[in-house]
């Protein structure tokens, strides 16, 4: 496992575009393309919003990112706070057939993410909610 | 984000420019709120020039279709970019929205 690099920020949408600037810097750094790159920042955002949104429940708190390649040189996001232990893969994914009227409005964003990923794998360590979203460097 | 919106026919179109995402979706939802408060009920939101939206983006344009459809009205899309287009796709919006490749088309499709 090798760190590329990493950030560490108020859990606050307004640090929103702050952590996806840091994310596109990696991710380009890496050399994937346009496509590619988008599809990162997006979930990416997804992870993000997530922690702003429902991680410290009010009283405010810490994300951190840090750029990773594995031991595959698979490019990796992890993502951290320490929040609300909270596996954001227990989601339930949303009814994609369903019609306007019927269609909720929650559940989309980490369905993206899980779509647009290679893989993603959450765990709670040492009080941390960590996950990780992995791009595989082959594609 | 950038907005610009004017009436063609009986259609608002509806431009959004750039990023749709957890900041800038509130400005989208509240532009598409404050033209149905003002009698508009018939959308073409054009989103040639937009290159990326999430799924804040995305709960906007439900929560407007939502109260679009109370009043009879719709919206439909034109222009859509690949990334904007694939984000569409994996989340099952081409199937609930009808999408056109232009305005012209999608003026074409009203009612």
């Amino acid at each position: 496992m090798k760190v590329l690099s990493q950030i560490r920020l108020p859990a606050r949408l307004e640090y929103l575009h702050k952590g996806m600037d840091f994310v596109t810097f990696c991710a380009r750094g890496q050399g994937f393309n346009q496509k590619k790159i988008l599809e990162i920042e997006l979930a990416a955002e997804e992870a993000l919003v997530n922690i702003f949104n429902y991680a410290y429940k009010g009283r405010g708190g810490d994300v951190e990112i840090i750029c990773k390649l594995d031991k595959n040189e698979n490019f990796m996001l992890e993502i951290s706070d320490t929040g609300e232990p909270f596996n954001v893969l227990s989601v339930a994914d949303p009814d994609i057939s369903a019609d306007i009227s019927e269609r909720h409005l929650g559940g989309l964003g980490v369905f993206l993410m899980k779509k647009l990923m290679d893989d993603v794998q959450y765990r709670y360590k040492g009080n941390k909610n960590i996950l990780r979203l992995i791009v595989s460097k082959k594609k | 984000m950038e907005i610009a919106a004017h009436k063609e026919k009986n259609a608002f179109v509806v431009s959004a420019k750039g990023r749709i995402d957890a900041v800038t979706a509130p400005q989208f939802e509240n532009s598409l709120f404050g033209f149905m408060s003002k009698g508009e009920n018939i959308f073409i939101i054009n989103f040639a020039h937009l290159e990326y939206i999430s799924s804040a983006g995305l709960r906007s344009i439900l929560a407007t279709s939502k109260k679009l459809k109370e009043i009879k009205g719709e919206m439909l899309f034109a222009g859509l970019q690949d990334p904007v287009k694939e984000v569409f796709k994996i989340s099952g919006f081409h199937s609930i929205f009808r999408i056109f490749a232009t305005d012209e088309e999608a003026l074409a499709n009203i009612g």
